[in-house]
């Protein structure tokens, strides 16, 4: 039953985000009492994923309801339970592709797990702020703990440099973040978003200088996490040298929550000024597929290679954000979902096909996995396939679901741009098919060892990405409900 | 029952996924029984599936089964759904039950291929496609299936692709369907916007209540259209030329694809838009024309060939000939009911040549066969059925269904359709007869090497052909005129205009009752015909057809080569385009490779290489390329509220 | 007479400080240095709003980024003294194995 009530403190309405803080805090406890040693631990993982799926049911429960609570900073509604559940989905499958991974590259730390849930509280914090200072610390919990996780392999440089060049950029760009919150507020005299609207109607849709360069600066602040051009710079260092699974974590999560608190800022925030702001966003998107794409074509390694691809994603999200009508959300929301599977599961085959201390990652590396593991070599085709937009893949509905947004909002030249982008696209990521299948094996490949953890994580990722693919009407649907209360 | 539809899709699914990616691992055995498995599940539901509809009263038989609504954009929906009705539940047993037992043939033929499982995982992905194919409700899924058995007729042709010709064989198959293919997406189109809808149910609904006059010129566009595609996958001309070379396939394959069921999915679409063909004599007129133009043109080239497959390769043009030319003269019970006999007597047809090329040890040149008979008794006796039925020989089943399209083309048709038909069913009777003629008897001229290793086929080859001919031989009385079962079962499908007993009726008046019989009596007259000429110039006067050849040296050449048409179109098209293409390669491609493609991609990734030295590693860098950025929205805000 | 536009005058200068700092120092505690610098120049604008616009909203926010700077800090520090342990070094020039 849609149940409505306004401006209470309702500390059942976090409820999924106490449990992922409680979960996570348990495993830290238990990871110092216990007296195995680090590679035997492997009750850290399935308590973190008891808690991610308690977590999950919690937010289920609360389908349908429409609820402002902590006197109106935190709502819940369709769309922020449909990021909750992209983030616990995201936080799950890494779960899943990690425990075999840390145990493999001694990370098995109780704090990378901790970490872990923790940023995925920041990102549902992110997802149901209603207004900026939520976002804010949402955003910043977020951040932090994946500094610390980028930096988790400790005895590896690169390991090492990502983290810090993730620390001093990401720290530097929320400098930039905080200042536009701060103009924004100093020129409303609020934060809440719903207020800057109310202030943004009565000024009759002008804004003062004060207000746009707040609004510019937002801009950047969430533009470096979302990894839009020409913030982006950090994304395929810190890819590259993050441990696998983080990677494939940072390339979703932070991703999806900051398109999360992107959307709701520039559609409810400053909804009424479009055209002051559409023109910007219409650059950067541009920006942000060109760069990716054409940087990604000569590649050598594939998780630098699936760093670029991910900022090209991020500029074909960004196309939806321009469009700005309510088929964009919904598209954006599907994307991100889609996004998500393909994304940990092309992470997932990598991992497994690297070895100890991350070697292995060369595209080249690849060649020949179809006469060694024909199953692997499949679903890393599949993966690609559906990143590339080729249908029937989960990434060919996305695609056409944001073109055929731009489209209706006008944008016809920026949906042609898209096209011929993820045209270029489809290069690099039949680089990889190719040497899968029509080259012979370069190196010796081990017999797998798939563990069970990853293996439901792939299935799950084929399923969600096949599934997309050929019965996205019910995921669109749901996509559809969970944009009402946003404008 | 009839809700278990999509069961029958799922198992070749499964069957063609489980082989596709776990047959490497698998035994032999194991591979067999999964594909085997997957086909009989399928063809015993389509038997309920089929009791279930008949179960039904004739009027109801009707039943859509709707999965999901697959793109919805707009106004255009399309949805993933199954449509069960006479027509497509009788295809759906011909194509299960004809791949269930070419299925367990295979088994046998292809036992000691190394591709062993590909080739399994492949002929049950065809099944899949196929029988996506004739249960769709809609155009855009029918293409699909469409797209998929053209993709899977391509890979099993070139199933060796080591062998260049079979290779060149799969690019020919797959250009020349393009051309059809393209002709039918462009019809598709049309409809969804004549239509504003491209389900079957919705599309004739409208069609048939009064919207479009006939002769209606978007209509005919359409059915023209349509065609176009059909003739394509059909292999009518002038698009039949893949159909020969495709017989560079294993030879289960050109039983259950080029044979059975694949090729008849331009008769089987065209019935089924059989509402919008009414509606256009003109295209009606075209239909019948080249089908009739195609059995004679098809059987008399026929009459030449010296590869066994060659000869049933042209044999199968010419029948799918008649069937367009039933469709073409409105008589579609006609042609779904050949399309039926032909199925179980060609499959024969092909799968005999092929015990016989297995005994042989893959030899398909006659000139190097003869005297077969008692060596491989089982196969020449299964082979004598279909070839007797072929030649439309009473009881067996291809004398009903011939002469039923002969009879009404006769008919609803003229004259001039009615003799082209009966001069073709003459030309098949002597060819199939000089084939069997000069493939099991008289002298054996097999090469002594491989007479030692002659043998008659495993159980596994043999029960399919036996089962099969006795198909051939009862598979007629289902449509046994006067007493029609199938044009009973039909009727819903075809409305009035395919019902034919009426049409008896009235022909019955108009001609005199002894037509239909007259009919019977001067068909089987013609088959006879042809049969004792093939006897007499290869059993009694051996030297005959040499005498002949030489006598008529013109046109044996002509007919020899196939009336040069595959070095007509290499002349008209292929060589053309290829000069083009060496031109342009010369002129503009040595100049414009390096200013266009190649210039592209070097620009692309020239540009690229440019790029990814901005991403220099240093932090101090990447901080600048932000506030680069952050200046650059700031000015943009405030330069664009200007 | 000390003004709003004064407070927010400053407030900029010192940011635009530690952006300059970031861009052209090399060690990485120092840019860390600036970072912070740029965070509480945005506080002092905070405070200011907060006090032009008699809201307490702005001096709530001011203490979570705070807050939060002491967090980044802390990761911050702790991330600096995990590489000068493998590399002893300290300067971000150095950190250049990844690229292009």
């Amino acid at each position: 039953m849609p149940n409505t009530s306004i401006m209470t403190f309702n500390i059942l309405s976090i409820l999924p985000v106490l449990i992922l803080a409680g979960f996570g805090m348990m495993v830290l406890v238990v990871d110092v009492l216990s007296s195995r040693k680090m590679g035997e631990k492997n009750f850290l993982a399935y308590l973190s994923l008891i808690g991610v799926v308690i977590a999950a049911f919690l937010s289920k429960n609360f389908t349908g309801t429409t609820l402002f609570s902590f006197y109106g900073a935190y709502t819940i509604d369709n769309y922020s339970l449909f990021f909750q559940f992209v983030f616990l989905l995201c936080a799950g499958l890494t779960i899943l592709i990690s425990k075999n991974y840390v145990q493999r590259e001694n990370i098995n730390y109780g704090e990378y797990y901790t970490l872990i849930l923790f940023s995925t509280i920041g990102m549902i914090l992110m997802a149901s702020g209603a207004d900026l200072l939520n976002i804010f610390i949402g955003l910043e919990i977020m951040s932090i703990s994946i500094y610390i996780l980028v930096g988790m392999k400790r005895t590896r440089l690169t390991s090492n440099e990502a983290s810090l060049k993730y620390f001093l950029l990401g720290a530097f760009s929320t400098g930039f973040l905080l200042y536009g919150i701060a103009l924004v507020y100093g020129a409303t005299g609020t934060i809440s978003l719903r207020q800057i609207a109310v202030f943004i109607a009565g000024k009759g849709g002008v804004l003062d200088p004060l207000l746009l360069a707040g609004m510019g600066l937002i801009i950047v602040g969430i533009g470096f996490k979302i990894a839009s051009a020409p913030f982006h710079a950090w994304v395929p260092d810190v890819y590259e040298g993050a441990p696998t699974a983080i990677t494939a974590f940072m390339a979703v999560g932070p991703k999806a929550a900051g398109f999360a608190a992107f959307l709701r800022i520039f559609f409810i925030a400053f909804g009424q000024v479009h055209q002051d702001w559409e023109k910007i966003i219409w650059i950067l998107a541009v920006l942000t597929m060109t760069t990716g794409n054409i940087i990604a074509l000569i590649q050598t390694n594939i998780k630098r290679m699936l760093a670029y691809s991910s900022i090209a994603h991020a500029g074909y999200l960004l196309i939806a954000l321009v469009a700005a009508n309510n088929m964009s959300v919904s598209a954006i929301l599907f994307y991100l979902l889609a996004y998500l599977f393909m994304n940990i599961g092309a992470f997932a085959i990598v991992i497994v096909i690297s070895q100890k201390e991350d070697s292995f990652l060369k595209i080249s590396d690849f060649s020949g996995l179809a006469y060694k593991h024909p199953r692997l070599a499949i679903a890393m085709t599949l993966f690609l396939l559906s990143m590339a937009g080729i249908p029937p893949t989960a990434g060919f509905v996305g695609k056409f679901y944001i073109f055929s947004s731009a489209i209706k909002s006008g944008y016809v030249l920026l949906a042609i741009i898209g096209v011929i982008n993820s045209v270029i696209a489809v290069f690099y990521y039949l680089r990889v098919t190719v040497a899968m299948y029509m080259r012979g094996p370069e190196r010796e490949f081990q017999p797998l060892t798939l563990s069970p953890f990853i293996f439901v994580a792939i299935i799950i990722s084929i399923i969600g990405t096949i599934q997309l693919g050929i019965f996205p009407a019910k995921v669109l649907e749901i996509a559809q409900r969970s944009i009402l209360l946003l404008r | 029952m009839l809700n278990l539809v999509a069961l029958i899709l799922l198992f070749p699914l499964i069957g063609s996924a489980m082989n596709g990616l776990f047959g490497r691992r698998l035994r032999k055995e194991s591979i067999g029984y999964i594909a085997c498995g997957a086909i009989g599940l399928s063809f015993f539901i389509s038997v309920l599936v089929f009791i279930g509809l008949l179960l039904l009263p004739p009027e109801e038989r009707i039943f859509e089964k709707h999965l999901f609504s697959w793109i919805q954009s707009g106004s255009f929906n399309a949805a993933v759904g199954f449509q069960v009705d006479p027509l497509s539940s009788l295809m759906i047993l011909i194509v299960t039950g004809v791949g269930f037992l070419i299925h367990i043939y295979s088994m046998g033929y292809m036992h000691d291929d190394k591709g062993y499982h590909r080739y399994f995982s492949y002929l049950n992905l065809f099944t899949f496609s196929m029988l996506l194919l004739v249960l769709s409700n809609n155009f855009l899924l029918m293409f699909v299936g469409w797209e998929a058995v053209g993709l899977c007729s391509y890979l099993l042709i070139g199933f060796w692709f080591e062998k260049k010709s079979a290779s060149d064989a799969a690019k020919k198959a797959f250009v020349v369907n393009r051309v059809g293919d393209f002709g039918f997406a462009l019809g598709i189109m049309l409809i969804f916007l004549t239509f504003h809808s491209i389900d079957f149910t919705e599309v004739f609904n409208a069609a048939s209540h009064g919207e479009f006059a006939i002769g209606n010129i978007t209509i005919t566009l359409i059915t023209l259209l349509l065609f176009m595609g059909a003739a394509g996958k059909s292999a009518q001309i002038p698009l039949y030329t893949w159909l020969p070379d495709a017989m560079e396939g294993p030879t289960p394959v050109s039983a259950l694809i080029h044979a059975a069921t694949m090729v008849t999915a331009g008769v089987y679409m065209i019935a089924r838009c059989n509402v919008l063909y009414m509606l256009s004599p003109f295209t009606m007129t075209v239909v019948a024309s080249i089908g009739a133009t195609t059995a004679l043109f098809a059987a008399s080239i026929g009459l030449m060939q010296n590869d066994i497959k060659r000869v049933l390769a042209y044999s199968t043009i010419s029948q799918l000939g008649y069937m367009f030319l039933a469709c073409g003269v409105g008589a579609f019970t006609a042609g779904i009911f050949h399309l039926m006999t032909h199925a179980f007597f060609k499959a024969l047809l092909f799968l005999g040549s092929g015990s016989v090329i297995h005994a042989l040890s893959g030899e398909q040149d006659m000139r190097k066969m003869g005297g077969l008979k008692n060596h491989i008794p089982i196969t020449y006796k299964t082979f004598l059925i279909g070839t007797v039925a072929i030649a439309g020989i009473p009881p067996f089943a291809g004398f009903f269904s011939k002469d039923e399209i002969l009879l009404e083309a006769f008919v609803r048709g003229n004259v001039i359709y009615w003799s082209i038909g009966a001069f073709a069913a003459f030309l098949t009777a002597f060819y199939m007869f000089r084939l069997l003629f000069m493939t099991f008897h008289g002298e054996s001229r097999v090469d002594p090497h491989v007479k030692e290793h002659l043998h008659e086929s495993p159980r596994n080859m043999t029960i399919p052909l036996i089962i099969l001919a006795g198909l051939s031989i009862i598979g007629g009385f289902w449509g046994l005129p006067g007493a029609s079962a199938l044009n009973h079962f039909l009727s819903p499908v075809f409305g009035g205009h395919g019902h034919n007993e009426m049409h008896g009726v009235e022909a019955g008046a108009h001609h005199g009752i002894g037509l239909p019989s007259l009919m019977m009596v001067v068909s089987t007259l013609i088959a006879i015909g042809g049969i004792w000429l093939a006897y007499q110039m290869y059993v009694k006067k051996q030297e005959l057809p040499k005498k002949l050849a030489e006598r008529f040296a013109l046109p044996y050449r002509i007919l020899y080569n196939k009336y040069y048409v595959d070095e007509i179109y290499d002349a008209i098209f292929v060589n053309p385009v290829k000069k083009i293409s060496v031109q342009l390669w010369k002129k503009v491609d040595a100049m414009m490779i390096d200013g266009s493609v190649n210039g592209v991609a070097r620009f692309v990734t020239g540009t690229s290489n440019i790029f990814r030295f901005l991403q220099t590693g240093y932090v101090r860098n990447y901080a600048f390329y932000i506030v680069v950025g952050c200046i650059f929205i700031l000015i943009l805000t405030t330069w664009l509220n200007k | 007479m000390i003004t709003l536009t004064h407070y927010l005058v400053l407030s900029a200068i010192l940011f635009s400080i530690g952006v300059v700092g970031v861009l052209i120092r090399r060690n990485a505690i120092v840019i860390f240095m600036c970072i912070e610098l740029m965070l509480n120049a945005v506080n002092l604008s905070f405070v200011a709003f907060a006090h032009y616009l008699h809201s307490m909203e702005g001096q709530m926010f001011v203490f979570f980024s705070m807050t939060v700077a002491a967090a980044e800090a802390t990761v911050g520090l702790a991330i600096i003294i995990a590489i000068f342990r493998n590399k002893e070094t300290v300067n971000v020039d150095d950190m250049n194995i990844m690229k292009w």
